[in-house]
């Protein structure tokens, strides 16, 4: 079959674009620093489709874009960490770890397949302290930026991320941080966002081992309510 | 389907992810050939455990010996462990073949938690469990045998239930209770005689501790308590809140009243 010579620049320009077009089509995840933790989260209008998942004892993956896709590499992930931390130990796992993985993974797609992932993924890790925490944003071609404070990512992260950057300060309650995450989501949307249709999860680091827990509806609910 | 991705454990499967740890360990790293010890060659075997069923859930207990041949390897090993946050898993026999089939069948289980976002049913822990224990088989064969008792909280029935098992994986509900290992005969002769339906706590941790104690003076291998090292069985209940270990201060104070009432009755 007769192939064309496409200039590298080129292709990357074209893969990328179609990466972010795709990206820009779905939903924002914000991802904050708080006092005990890290708070993830997202507009989600399913209760079972998660964006947000543990990966292990205190790490966490949140991935945006389509689903398929960041599901493939939230399953590898787990495999991942549990593999190593069943071989070594369980203080052996960690995002950095991941993040390699996933920036090695994406990079590899994004110039060998026929098409490039259409996701921005974030590892999180919760530290002893505030000072430990470990955020790492992994995007479609494979470049990974090591974050501290806040991220958002997806369809309207820019918008999001100047929401958030006046409003957010270090060491804020969950509370706080909550409804910061969900105020900077409804200002960009221009409408309220429900309970229902937000997804949220922390890593907090005053749990016992395995530090992820999800925030139920009724629970956001209340804590929105508080608030406003 | 894309192809895996480069630094990741990624087995191909026709549809839907494995949520199996234990498979995904075999598929990265195939086993050699399974070679036991020579005959002769002595491991520490752990002795008696046992689990009942009272009214806030289940309860496992287990002795605190390891034995290698007629000498005593361990006096503080631990037999009973949490398999997950609402079910715990208790071993007699091979004690290192033992940890390690415990060890996987934890991460087998917070695997399937994770990758599905969802606990298995307590009915499904139990089979798998069997299938891990039916692939200790060659093990069991060589002398290395392994035999396992299992109790989850059943947060579909809001009960507790208990499961056994023999060295070839075969797996039996038990309604009331039961016990495995060297001293597990004369345990479960007492508990016959102590367990009741809807037992409450303090009386279910007492009837476990009498069982152990009395196992203990009936077999060698079972390791009784011993108040000048203070060493006492392990005790774990699982409800509805979660599987927790009975503080050895309570311990104490069922083996101690244990004692009481044989000496009032001359024993």
């Amino acid at each position: 079959m007769f192939q064309p010579y496409v200039p590298p620049e080129q292709m990357i320009k074209d893969r990328s674009e179609y990466a972010r077009k795709g990206i820009a089509r779905g939903r924002s995840v914000v991802a904050m620093e708080y006092a005990h933790g890290i708070l993830f989260l997202a507009e989600n209008p399913s209760a079972t489709l998660h964006k947000i998942s543990e990966i292990y004892d205190r790490i966490a993956f949140a991935g945006v874009g389509k689903y398929s896709e960041f599901e493939d590499l939230r399953i590898a992930g787990i495999r991942l960490a549990d593999l190593r931390g069943y071989s070594y130990g369980r203080e052996d796992v960690t995002a950095k770890t991941l993040a390699n993985a996933y920036s090695q993974a994406l990079a590899t797609i994004f110039t060998t397949q026929m098409k490039p992932y259409e996701v921005e993924i974030l590892v999180g890790q919760v530290g002893d302290t505030p000072g430990e925490n470990e955020l790492f944003h992994i995007l479609y071609d494979g470049s990974v930026a090591d974050e501290t404070g806040c991220v958002a990512m997806g369809g309207r992260s820019e918008d999001l991320a100047d929401h958030l950057k006046d409003a957010y300060r270090e060491g804020l309650s969950a509370e706080e941080a909550i409804g910061l995450a969900v105020g900077a989501l409804s200002a960009v949307e221009d409408k309220g966002v429900e309970p229902e249709h937000l997804e949220a999860a922390v890593l907090d680091r005053t749990r016992a081992r395995r530090k992820f827990r999800r925030l139920s509806d009724p629970q956001l609910s209340s804590i929105l309510a508080s608030r406003s | 389907m894309t192809e895996p991705a480069r630094g990741f454990p990624v087995p191909s499967y026709p549809l839907g992810a494995n949520p199996s740890f234990a498979d995904l360990l075999r598929a990265t790293r195939p086993d050699g050939p399974e070679i036991g010890p020579a005959a002769g060659v002595g491991v520490p075997r752990g002795t008696t455990v046992l689990a009942l069923r009272y009214r806030d859930g289940a309860l496992m207990a287990g002795d605190r010996r390891a034995t290698e041949g007629f000498a005593i390897a361990d006096e503080r090993i631990e037999k009973v462990f949490p398999a997950d946050e609402t079910s715990a898993i208790a071993i007699a026999g091979a004690a290192g073949q033992a940890t390690e089939i415990v060890r996987l069948f934890q991460t087998e289980l917070e695997h399937y938690e994770k990758v599905e976002g969802d606990r298995l049913s307590l009915e499904g822990k139990a089979n798998r469990l069997a299938q891990m224990i039916r692939g200790n088989f060659p093990m069991a064969l060589q002398g290395l045998v392994v035999v396992p008792l299992f109790a989850g909280y059943d947060e579909r029935r809001s009960q507790g239930r208990l499961f056994r098992y023999d060295a070839t994986g075969g797996r039996w509900e038990e309604a009331d209770f039961h016990s495995t290992g060297s001293g597990s005969l004369s345990a479960r002769g007492t508990l016959k005689k102590r367990w009741r339906p809807e037992l409450g706590r303090d009386q279910a941790i007492q009837a476990a501790v009498e069982s152990l104690f009395d196992a203990s003076q009936e077999d060698l291998a079972t390791g009784g308590p011993n108040p000048v090292r203070g060493i006492y069985p392990s005790v774990w209940t699982i409800t509805s809140s979660g599987v927790s270990e009975v503080p050895e201060e309570e311990v104490r104070a069922a083996f101690e009243a244990v004692v009481q009432i044989a000496r009032e009755e001359g024993g």
